[in-house]
């Protein structure tokens, strides 16, 4: 293993903040002048100079191109971050959203395409989901949980019901029980059963008359199918309550199964997750959120609509509505961008993603799961779970394990995550790695299940090669600086 | 076409390693009544010339639209450099040792917009200012005895309809619209001085949505005093840079909208949500907050912090359940700030406010005033018949924004943004269409 001072391969870890490189006459840039300033006199602010850095053009494209260096992308190597979907985001996805920067939101001309195409992808989401009706403008995922949740306590409002509380799975995701909480719920925590699924025995016993819905995810974050999903269903409608789906992890089951058959009222999808749009280093994403037909009434505003002459516009005439959730068309461009990535692969190859994306993650938990803890054996699908207990004997953790796969030149899988597994290491390749980058990662493994035994020490020490060594996270919270002075 | 890398050798490796004879095996677990098997009806497969073809988008020629949404000159680095995929493909910077690139760009974005709007510590973004001002109503009814949420009827009407959305679904929370004047198109300080009370929020957009700057030094003798809290909305954040910094007048929050900064207008997103506040509510402020710290060898590092206000560990007490936030228009906003530099964002402001007096000067030639007697930023309110502005619209123009449904008690108005981007001639061909 290298040591410490190989870190020097990273001089760019030493460029320093942009305020300390600033000078007055730097930055030369001209930027259009059209029209005479001589009458803006009435400003308050006009003599003041901004409190930005003024640097040259070079010293900014350098300064922010070492940066990216600094940085691990999907298109550098496996990304196996568990529930992220972190798949190759084609770059003719990127073309094709290129003609659609310049486009003012009023310019209703240019917008009646623009629309169209939105109604396309929210046919096709709808489609592809087996669901009736389609809202694209929650900016992420969180935001199409928190808008579910305001459809289904519309929905209930209609109904003369008040019910405070959803049901949430002991595997959720932290975003699932934040958004009840926002959309005015209290939350329950159900455990799962002991094959890492909810059984319809388990969810009866929480079932009373003030459960507005459960929000499951599906397949779960163990990558485990919710096989009793239908009964759960079931037993939830006779209840009156709904059933809500967190679609982040529809990847396993594109084209493969339906939530709409399952019994799911209401969920939402990640475009940055399945339909392979780039994460942005934390976005821009979109939670585009889909109901049956009963609770379409009640979806967000702007509704798109055809009139008889072909031209898409946006109606916000529906006194039923939970009201508007983004200041405009949430993120417009990445939704162009999943419409492309759609019409790319077409119908036959949308099924393949799913295949591909469960074959991968089963290939590599039989891999592994002889040298890592597998805490359910249960079959997956497109992700799985092991855990750092065979490791920890030797005093490896979890975090010691993904810190060294930085080491073999990976990202490394979600950690501590789902939080019923101790010491949780969750793995989702994707359907995008090719069969050698998996056995790389196989390797990698191995290694690192090696040295926890004979070396302990180095895996604490890890990771060697990165720009930085551990990061003091702690240290962090505790002295607060949020900003350069 | 498929994205799938396996050769045929490749997956008949993977089928004998896992054990099974055909690729659907891997679905086993899924009961077969659940199972899909018909062809979806979805167009494709398109090869990528097809794809370039079809999605071919064009914009009016001659835009005077903005309300929240501007047009402005974008450095041709700022999308070389954010769309290099070590920042464009990352997720979120979870592992601290191999994402300091994002980690530290969006250190120094919540540098300069806590500079610009003079507040102590900004977040790494929101998902638009409509979500900053409900996340922001949130925050403030967190604290101490706030029931009422007052906001300036001259808010974004968008925003408003979000705030409302949110606080739908909390109990006990009111709305109050504190009302504007009729001639100067100013917050009606008499009727805020009434409202306001310690119980109450107040939020003030300025400039508001008719592109009126508001009084913020009167207001915020009222505010700062007699409610519990009280932030200002910045919907245009160039103008940050002609005006006074928000900071000044010492609001709890600065929230809005930072597209400008960076930005294209993309047919309405992404966009990209401010959040600033002073340092004794940082935690109790909502989204992701990077923060400098070390490493274990002492080396200057960053990182994402305060994560125990957040929902991966709060779960159902967290500030806020939002998880992807906009990072990539973020690090675009820090390209774009860092090109333009102090000088060249400067210019750009008071250029769209130029040319927004140019456009009224024109207009007044021919008998034209705007609406409102209050001084503008770049966006003014004038009246326009709804023929007038189809037929200029179907001749490629676009004079502005319809503001009279969100706004019945001033028919037949349009709000007109006039920025860097329109030129002396686009504004003498409007006037004399008008
Ligand atoms: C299972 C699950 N649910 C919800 C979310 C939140 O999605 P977003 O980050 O798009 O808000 C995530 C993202 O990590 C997730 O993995």
């Amino acid at each position: 293993m290298p040591g410490r001072e190989d870190v020097a391969r990273f001089p760019e870890i030493r460029e320093p903040l942009l305020n300390t490189v600033s000078a007055f006459g730097k930055n030369k840039r001209i930027v259009p002048e059209p029209f005479d300033v001589s009458g803006v006199t009435d400003l308050s602010g006009a003599e003041e100079m901004p409190a930005i850095p003024d640097v040259s053009e070079v010293e900014t494209v350098r300064h922010f191109t070492r940066l990216s260096r600094l940085n691990y992308g999907i298109d550098h190597g496996m990304y196996p971050l568990g529930s992220c979907t972190m798949k190759y985001n084609p770059k003719i996805a990127e073309a094709a959203a290129a003609s659609l920067q310049s486009i003012h939101p009023a310019d209703r001309n240019a917008m009646s395409p623009v629309l169209k195409y939105l109604n396309l992808l929210q046919k096709y989401l709808g489609d592809i989901c087996g669901m009736d009706a389609v809202s694209l403008w929650p900016a992420a995922g969180a935001h199409g949980e928190l808008t579910g949740m305001m459809v289904i306590s519309r929905a209930l409002q209609v109904r003369g019901e008040t019910r405070g509380k959803v049901l949430i799975p002991d595997t959720a995701h932290g975003t699932n029980p934040a958004s009840c909480v926002i959309g005015g719920f209290g939350t329950v925590n159900v455990p799962s059963g002991e094959e890492g699924f909810l059984t319809a025995s388990i969810l009866k016993e929480h079932l009373d008359g003030d459960v507005a819905a459960l929000m499951i995810t599906n397949p779960n974050t163990l990558g485990i199918f919710e096989r009793e999903i239908r009964e759960i269903a079931d037993l939830l409608h006779e209840n009156g309550s709904y059933l809500y789906m967190d679609g982040a992890n529809l990847n396993a089951i594109l084209g493969v199964a339906r939530p709409g058959d399952m019994g799911v009222d209401c969920m939402h999808v990640n475009l940055h997750k399945t339909f392979g749009t780039p994460h942005g280093g934390g976005g821009p994403g979109s939670g585009p959120v889909l109901v049956k037909k009963e609770l379409a009434p009640y979806l967000p505003l702007p509704v798109i609509d055809e009139d008889e002459s072909g031209l898409f516009t946006l109606e916000y005439d529906r006194p039923l509505s939970i009201g508007m959730v983004h200041s405009c068309l949430g993120n417009v461009s990445v939704c162009i961008k999943a419409l492309a990535y759609i019409l790319s692969l077409g119908p036959h190859a949308l099924p393949e993603v799913a295949k591909a994306a469960c074959l991968n993650a089963n290939y590599l938990k039989k891999k592994l799961s002889g040298l890592f803890e597998l805490p359910y054996d249960t079959p997956t699908l497109h992700e799985f779970v092991l855990s750092d207990k065979k490791q920890k004997d030797d005093g490896v953790t979890a975090l010691d394990i993904a810190k060294s796969l930085v080491d073999s030149g990976f990202h490394p899988p979600t950690v501590y995550f789902p939080l019923v597994v101790h010491g949780a290491l969750m793995i989702e390749p994707t359907e995008t790695e090719p069969l050698q980058e998996l056995d790389r990662f196989v390797s990698a493994m191995e290694e690192i299940a090696g040295q926890s035994t004979y070396d302990p020490g180095n895996l604490h020490n890890a990771p060697h090669t990165s720009p930085v060594a551990r990061v003091d996270e702690t240290a962090a919270a505790r002295n607060l600086i949020l900003s350069w002075p | 076409m498929s994205y799938v890398p396996h050769s045929e050798e490749d997956l008949s490796k993977i089928l004998s390693t896992i054990g099974i004879d055909a690729p659907e095996e891997v679905f086993s677990s899924i009961p077969d009544a659940l199972r899909f098997r018909s062809l979806l009806p979805i167009e494709g497969p398109l090869d990528e010339e097809s794809l370039r073809r079809e999605f071919a988008f064009t914009s009016s020629k001659t835009v005077f639209a903005g309300g929240g949404i501007y047009r402005h000159h974008i450095p041709a680095l700022v999308d070389a450099l954010a769309s290099r995929q070590e920042f464009y493909t990352a997720y979120t910077p979870y592992q601290p040792e191999i994402s300091q690139g994002t980690l530290h760009s969006i250190f120094e974005y919540q540098s300069m917009m806590a500079g610009l709007t003079g507040m102590d510590v900004s977040n790494a973004s929101m998902y638009d200012g409509a979500t900053s001002l409900a996340e922001a109503a949130l925050m403030a009814l967190r604290g101490k005895g706030i029931r009422r949420i007052l906001v300036t009827k001259a808010t974004q009407p968008s925003y408003r309809r979000v705030l409302g959305t949110y606080l739908t679904h909390v109990e006990e929370a009111a709305i109050e619209e504190i009302p504007f004047d009729l001639v100067t198109g100013r917050v009606d300080l008499e009727a805020l001085q009434g409202m306001a009370g310690p119980d109450c929020a107040v939020f003030v957009q300025s400039p508001n949505y008719f592109g009126v700057i508001e009084p913020l030094e009167e207001i915020s003798a009222i505010a700062a005093s007699q409610a519990g809290f009280w932030g200002i909305v910045v919907t245009e954040a160039l103008s940050l840079a002609a005006l006074t910094p928000p900071g000044k007048f010492n609001p709890d929050v600065v929230v809005g909208e930072a597209q400008s900064f960076g930005n294209p207008p993309n047919a309405g997103g992404p966009l990209l949500g401010i959040f600033c506040t002073r340092k004794e509510h940082v935690r109790r402020m909502p989204g992701r907050i990077v923060g400098l710290t070390r490493d274990t060898s002492g080396r200057q590092a960053f990182c994402l912090t305060l994560a125990t206000r957040e929902q991966h560990i709060r779960r159902e007490k967290a500030t806020s359940n939002i998880c992807s936030n906009q990072g990539l228009c973020a690090l675009k906003s820090a390209l774009y700030l860092s090109a333009m530099g102090p000088r060249g964002l400067k210019t750009a402001a008071l250029q769209s406010a130029a040319g927004a007096r140019c456009l009224m000067g024109l207009l007044k030639e021919r008998g034209i005033a705007p609406r409102f007697s209050g001084p503008v930023f770049h966006e003014f309110v004038i009246s326009m018949d709804e023929d007038k502005r189809k037929r200029l619209e179907n001749d490629g123009i676009v004079p502005g924004i319809p503001i009279s449904k969100a706004y019945p008690e001033l028919p037949g108005m349009l709000l007109v943004t006039v920025t860097e981007m329109n030129t002396r001639e686009e504004c003498a061909c409007l006037a004399e269409r008008m």
